[in-house]
């Protein structure tokens, strides 16, 4: 820093801070104390990591802080473990190389969490020392003399617990003052021989102007098989896999055992520097955490819990979803009102109406789901018992080809994919991840309800079968799990094909148990929505538009409007006359049916009829599912207008019933069989008809082949099991 | 005598001797703190023969048989 600056300190550049620190020491707690709600949250380029900067002012300097993942060591084994590393070492583009690091550690814990504290150690950069949830620590009789500790650690430690905000000001002082010294030199705890073979490799990449820290350097040679050591080579000239190579030889020849030098050594160089500074006080009784775990995580009353406990999620999200959901259905009803009294019936009426406002409530409506799931997920996993949920379940997950982690997201897709591919975040490993977010549109969300209703009220007679088994709530049990059912051998060939990899260790920390905190909770719900809204919302919106519009033009709506017109004027009167109103509006919606049949998705419609014809559609049931792909309910109100009953029609409406029991082909049969009606809700069933689910894939993966291959492979597979149901049900009921 | 952890049971404790393999899941177990002469616990285990929660270093640890295998321990 130079003299000037100091002098003008205001106009002395903002200090970049990361914080890193294992799981479950309440690392975001203190990232949302420090930072409150100045955060910026996107994505580090070509990962799946989440980039969280928070702004905030002490005295007079800015601070950038970033948020970097939870981790137990900084020895990256994968492109998205490596974004700290890169982070930290400044190799990230516009993060900038960090002026300090905070490294937050559970006071309770301190041996493990200090085993990263050392690799951060190495990086050359001021580090400041955060004991967390010291008053939990002081509980469990845990006792640390503090001051001892920062003169042997040779840096700078604060206590703190970050959820009652105790101890802040400490930890800015704390940064502060970091920022003005340099970093001191690391403690030399690795054995001799790997320091001189990370030092011969450096000094030969530095030779051939290749240069690399380090840090990196030592990585590449301790993670056999790991990122660094694809990165090095990918970037440093040819020979260096052979030195590295001879590097670990020379290292086995000297009696050493590659994978266990790193923890051997840096434990015991812990060991020695907590030694007489720690002291574990017996407290005489069992912390709350074993108390409530004897019942929790006990194999039969665990159990029960569990179930009851997902049961009563799972049970709640749509009816509370549903309340809110009407509220946003109701206002955008009176918009749609007050537009209509404004404007009069024309294309741009239409287009505000049927696009704009439709559009603004197709992603508003996904809102309440979102919120409530992320409501429970946030409560579940802050006061610690969502690790307990997947340790209960991870048997019989592992039956299905994944982990404990996916229960939930997958349970929370049966309302609705989205906030479960959202929630995938929590499954650490990639390939769990990535298995559970493509196969959790699959579930039977709460979209597809109305189409089975529809189907199975008008064409599964209401017979019972041998005798005492409701068809019809059979049928309906049966479409509700096929999606579940086929997710198995579709996750297992997703694993043998497009993700392969070793089944992923479930080393899972159980944290203490804590009463969950309002904000974070809040905060959590909040930057969901947020990012939900900002990813997915535009693109749902301008899909909605392209619908309408597919569904308006080309055409002439003169007609179509004049009745419009008349009608409202007619029923504007104080009594109206509802006959000549019928009237008039079975002329019109006639006339909407043939305008929606000549329009571009009616055409197209038609030009698909052949590719339907097997599955038993014509091309009305064609056109409609294809205007259902950006949003699978849109069909109900599609198939109202092409059967001349009016856009407003829902599943309960008899009209709409009796209209698809009398549809028939051009030669006179019944359109409608028992065998087309099960070939729609199979197609439904499993078809990705979501366009906001594909984009909230888009955003989890980061890349758009993983959208594009769900779309790909949802449609066929839905395709080729419509076509089988048809044939199977038209024989059987035939 | 040296047997592997998920040998122990329920209630029972041993101290580690080493953990066997050298890929990434025998890495992070060592990186977590399971190394040689450390005790461990056995807490519990989750129904139906699935994971075993473990006391190490005063946090708790859910593994699965197969890693838990891995480590091979001392009863105490």
């Amino acid at each position: 820093m130079s003299a000037p600056s100091s002098l003008r300190a205001t106009a002395a550049p903002p200090l970049t801070v990361a914080l890193i620190g294992n799981p479950n020491t309440g690392k975001s707690t203190l990232f949302s104390a420090l930072s409150g709600i100045q955060t910026r949250i996107g994505n580090y380029p070509g990962c799946t990591v989440e980039k969280k900067i928070g702004r905030l002012q002490i005295g007079d300097r800015a601070i950038r802080l970033v948020d970097l993942p939870g981790t137990y060591s900084l020895s990256p084994r994968s492109p998205d473990e490596m974004v700290s590393v890169d982070v930290l070492l400044g190799r990230m583009p516009d993060v900038g190389r960090p002026n300090v690091i905070v490294c937050i550690a559970d006071a309770s814990n301190l041996e493990r969490n200090l085993y990263l504290f050392t690799q951060l150690r190495e990086l050359s950069i001021p580090l400041v020392l955060v004991l967390n949830m010291w008053d939990i620590a002081q509980r469990n009789g845990v006792v640390i003399d503090v001051a001892a500790l920062e003169k042997r650690l040779g840096v700078k430690v604060v206590t703190c617990e970050a959820q009652r905000k105790r101890g802040l000001p400490q930890i800015k002082d704390a940064i502060l003052a970091a920022s003005t010294t340099t970093a001191a030199p690391p403690p030399e705890l690795l054995p001799e021989p790997v320091r001189r073979q990370e030092q011969t490799i450096t000094e030969w990449l530095t030779a051939v102007r290749a240069p690399h820290p380090h840090y990196l350097v030592e990585r590449a040679i301790l993670d056999a098989g790991g990122e660094a050591e694809r990165r090095l080579i990918e970037l440093a000239p040819d020979g260096l896999a052979t030195r590295l190579a001879n590097a670990r030889r020379q290292l086995t020849d000297a009696g050493h055992r590659l994978a266990a030098i790193e923890s051997l050594a840096r434990y015991g160089w812990i060991h020695q520097q907590l030694d007489g500074l720690v002291t574990h006080a017996a407290t005489g009784r069992e912390s709350a955490t074993d108390r409530i775990d004897r019942v929790v995580t006990h194999w039969f009353t665990g159990t029960l819990i569990f179930i009851g406990v997902m049961l009563s999620i799972f049970l709640s999200i749509y009816p509370l979803a549903q309340v809110l959901m009407g509220f946003i259905e109701g206002k955008q009803e009176q918009l749609v009102g007050f537009a209509e009294s404004l404007m009069a019936p024309g294309m741009l009426r239409s287009l505000l109406v049927d696009g704009l406002i439709n559009g603004v409530g197709s992603v508003l409506v996904f809102i309440p789901q979102i919120a409530i799931l992320f409501l429970f997920i946030g409560v579940l996993e802050d006061c610690g018992y969502l690790a307990r949920a997947a340790y209960l379940i991870d048997k019989f997950m592992t039956k299905l080809g994944l982990s404990g982690r996916s229960f939930v997201p997958l349970m929370s897709s049966f309302a609705c994919a989205i906030p479960g591919i959202m929630g995938a975040r929590v499954i650490e490993n990639r390939r769990d991840r990535f298995t559970t977010i493509l196969i959790a549109p699959l579930m039977s969300c709460s979209a597809r309800l109305p189409v089975y209703l529809l189907m199975i009220y008008v064409f599964v007679p209401s017979a019972y079968l041998l005798g005492w088994i409701p068809l019809q709530g059979l049928t309906l049990f049966l479409m509700y799990i096929l999606g579940a059912v086929v997710s198995v051998p579709i996750a297992w060939i997703l694993k043998k094909t497009v993700l392969p990899g070793e089944t992923p260790p479930f080393v899972m920390e159980l944290p203490e148990y804590k009463w969950p905190s309002a904000w974070i909770v809040v905060q959590r719900v909040l930057s969901q929505v947020w990012r939900f809204l900002e990813e997915a919302g535009t693109l749902i919106f301008v899909t909605t538009i392209l619908v309408w519009a597919a569904g308006y033009f080309p055409g002439d709506h003169t007609e179509s409007n004049a009745l419009a017109a008349q009608i409202e004027q007619l029923s504007s009167v104080a009594e109206p006359d509802k006959a000549q109103v019928t009237l008039l509006q079975d002329q019109k919606n006639v006339m909407d049916a043939k305008l929606l049949e000549g329009s571009l998705l009616g055409r197209a419609g038609k030009w698909i009829e052949p590719v339907v014809r097997p599955l038993g559609w014509d091309w009305r049931i064609g056109m409609a599912s294809i205007a259902s792909f950006p949003a699978r309910e849109v069909i109900i109100a599609t198939l109202g207008t092409i059967f001349s009953l009016g856009g407003g029609s829902d599943e309960n409406s008899d009209t709409l019933r009796s209209a698809l029991a009398s549809a028939t082909w051009p030669d006179g049969r019944p359109l409608f069989t028992v065998a087309t009606a099960v070939s729609v809700m199979v197609f439904f069933a499993l078809c990705a008809q979501c366009g906001a689910t594909l984009m909230v894939i888009r955003r989890e993966t980061g890349q758009w082949r993983w959208p594009i291959f769900t779309f790909t492979y949802m449609t066929l597979l839905a395709y080729v099991a419509a076509w089988i149901a048809y044939n199977v049900v038209s024989r059987l009921a035939g | 005598m040296t047997t592997t952890l998920d040998q122990i049971p329920v209630g029972n404790s041993a101290r580690i001797a080493h953990v066997q393999g050298d890929d990434g899941v025998s890495v992070r177990l060592m990186e977590m703190g399971l190394i040689d002469g450390v005790p461990v616990k056995v807490v519990g285990a989750a129904p139906f023969g699935g994971p075993r929660e473990y006391l190490i270093r005063g946090f708790r640890l859910s593994l699965r048989s197969t890693e838990a295998s891995r480590v091979a321990v001392s009863p105490l």
